[in-house]
């Protein structure tokens, strides 16, 4: 089971000391945010993409090259990575790149965006929202498995004899999550290409969230990847931890009031009751953890929103070390006792890799002398299959 | 020849968006309840009647609005409301227009939690210059719910409630919400006729449709 944070990137006035960071001063702070998630003994970082203010997080694939470079051990992914407004192609060219800098600590979360004017501004239309999404998916996932492609779809330039490169790192494409609360093509979608599941957990009663990942899991296995257990799951949750239960409530309560999209809206208790947000202490954040297993059956891997709402810097850095110290590693121990022993982890790089060569060494493609183009020949790489070797008319 | 009583009574459902206790406007909904259970007993059929005073949640109604979070309160009135066989909905009228706690109520709701269902349209104001507001303003509300709404839509001014004609209306109005409520027409279209209306994952509480998987977008889905 892994364990991380995910953060939207909004930049919010502090509530209660009245300032709002710079950009600037939020950018850093998001730095250190990921630096200290790898301290403290988490797993993974995800940050999400947004285009307009008040969010800062435009390039995530810059940003998470820089966090990869200044950690260890930590899986840095989105929360999501638009696939509507993106260009597949893109999409495809930074994140193969940030999987080879980051020696493939990196996977992918994809979602559409629901902010109409974002649309617009790259050239597409939030009504067409869904099937592009489920295109670009499309042709994404052959970017990253065919050498070279041919793609003729509805929404984008067709390609003739495209090559993605760099090709992902030993040819083993990134993980993909796909992120949905309310759409069963999106679920569809994972569960046929036997890709990862996300529910961001947080408005809807759960049993909204139940019904689409129990879609997915059924889906998973009549696609043939495993069994229902088998797929893979990721959920969000939000938390907020002090030593003890008034402590967390009373520091929480004014960033609840006023955060973006829930604040001014329900009270705390009422949003507590009704969505995965804990405020409390340790022992209540685990407790209430604990339940997302049995309402979503065992999953892969839990992010929690932590820093968000105008929350300054130090304060998220507290959140991280009481998640770290407190929190995770009883999680941990308790869902190892828990959980079903046929419960796969989170694919990583080295476990697809695995899956892929087993004993052999990985394909490391190397390209052919620059012919100058891209278009002749089956394969602009040296270890095209002899089958495939293009035959040229005689001189 | 004797009709024999139906064995499962009619569920009738008062939505009152009134602010006194007890206000004009659910009065006039709690007459036109009485008349149309009285009017049921008289074709044999008993009438249960459940009231949502939206007052009680208007908080509930406000987070929903603003942040797409569905309270238990507001899950229990929808609830109520999808198990509805008939609806008499009932605001007061501010500024020329039913109340926004009204419209709000609705405007949280499920889009295919109504469907079909027969509703009658209730409305009080201090003047009688406001007495179109519930064929001109609400009525258009129902129609994109796509209820089944009565042809009369009943209004009371102070005059109003001193007048025997508002007894003939409101009589009027229960008799069509019983013969409507009668017809099964909202269960009937369920049965038939449930696909051919628009639904979106999760809407009706769940109840919608089924995952339709011969699509163009599931096709797509999988890759086109």
């Amino acid at each position: 089971m892994q364990f991380g944070i995910f953060s939207v990137s909004d930049i919010t006035r502090d509530p209660v000391s009245g300032q709002t960071p710079s950009e600037a001063e939020r950018i850093d702070a998001i730095a250190s945010i990921a630096r200290k998630t790898e301290e403290a003994g988490l797993d993974v970082f995800a940050i999400g993409e947004h285009h307009n203010p008040p969010f800062f997080s435009s390039s995530p694939a810059t940003l998470l090259a820089y966090v990869a470079a200044t950690t260890k051990r930590l899986i840095v992914s989105t929360a999501t990575t638009l696939i509507t407004t993106n260009d597949p192609v893109r999409i495809a060219e930074e994140y193969a790149m940030l999987q080879h800098l980051s020696k493939g600590r990196m996977d992918l979360m994809l979602g559409r965006g629901n902010t109409a004017p974002v649309y617009p501004w790259f050239g597409q239309d939030i009504r067409q929202g869904l099937p592009l999404a489920l295109e670009n998916y499309n042709l994404l996932h052959r970017l990253w498995r065919e050498d070279v492609v041919d793609w003729k779809g509805k929404y984008r330039t067709p390609l003739q004899g495209f090559t993605s490169i760099p090709r992902p790192l030993d040819d083993v494409p990134p993980f993909v999550w796909h992120g949905s609360i309310r759409t069963p093509e999106i679920a569809e979608q994972a569960a046929y290409y036997g890709d990862g599941f996300f529910a961001n957990n947080i408005f809807w009663p759960k049993e909204h969230y139940m019904r689409l990942i129990r879609f997915y899991r059924q889906r998973y296995a009549h696609h043939g990847h495993g069994s229902e257990q088998q797929a893979i799951v990721g959920l969000g949750g939000q938390a907020y931890i002090a030593k003890n239960s008034q402590d967390a409530k009373r520091e929480f309560r004014p960033y609840f009031s006023e955060a973006p999209v829930y604040g001014h809206g329900p009270s705390m208790e009422d949003f507590m009751e009704l969505t995965p947000l804990s405020v409390g202490s340790p022992q209540e954040v685990i407790d209430k953890t604990l339940t997302f297993r049995e309402h979503f059956g065992d999953y892969q891997r839990q992010l929690f929103l932590v820093d968000h709402a105008g929350l300054p810097l130090k304060t998220v850095l507290g959140q991280l070390e009481l998640l770290g110290e407190e929190v995770v590693p009883v999680l941990r121990k308790e869902i190892a006792a828990r959980q079903d022993p046929q419960t796969p982890e989170a694919p990583t790089h080295a476990s697809l890799v695995g899956a892929k060569y087993g004993d052999r060494a990985p394909r490391q493609p190397r390209p052919n002398a620059n012919r100058g183009d891209n278009v002749t020949g089956a394969s602009p790489y040296q270890d095209t299959a002899p089958e495939l070797a293009a035959e040229y008319p005689a001189p | 020849m004797s009709i024999p009583e139906e064995t499962e009574p009619l569920r009738l459902v008062v939505v009152s968006a009134g602010t006194s206790d007890p206000s004009s406007t659910r009065l006039l909904a709690d007459r036109t309840a009485e008349r149309t259970a009285a009017l049921a007993a008289s074709h044999r059929k008993t009438v249960t009647i459940s009231v949502i005073e939206l007052r009680e949640i208007s908080a509930d109604i406000s987070a929903a609005l603003v942040t797409e979070l569905v309270t238990p309160k507001l899950r229990k009135a929808a609830g109520i409301l999808g198990e509805a066989d008939g609806i008499i909905a009932a605001t007061p009228v501010y500024k020329a227009g039913p109340s926004g706690l009204f419209t709000s109520f609705f405007h949280v709701l499920d889009n295919d939690l109504l469907i079909g269902k027969p509703v009658v349209l209730a409305a009080t104001a201090g003047t009688a210059r406001h007495s179109l507001v519930a064929d001109d303003q609400m009525r258009p509300l129902f129609a994109y719910l796509r209820t089944m709404t009565a042809p009369t839509s009943l209004f009371a001014a102070p005059e109003d409630w001193s007048d025997p004609a508002l007894n003939g209306r409101v009589d009027r109005a229960a008799l069509e919400l019983v013969l409507l409520m009668e017809s099964g027409f909202a269960r009937k279209i369920r049965d038939e006729s449930w696909q051919s209306y628009q639904h979106s994952y999760g809407s009706a509480g769940g109840a919608e449709v089924a995952i339709d998987l011969d699509t163009d977008l599931m096709r797509l889905a999988t890759g086109g």
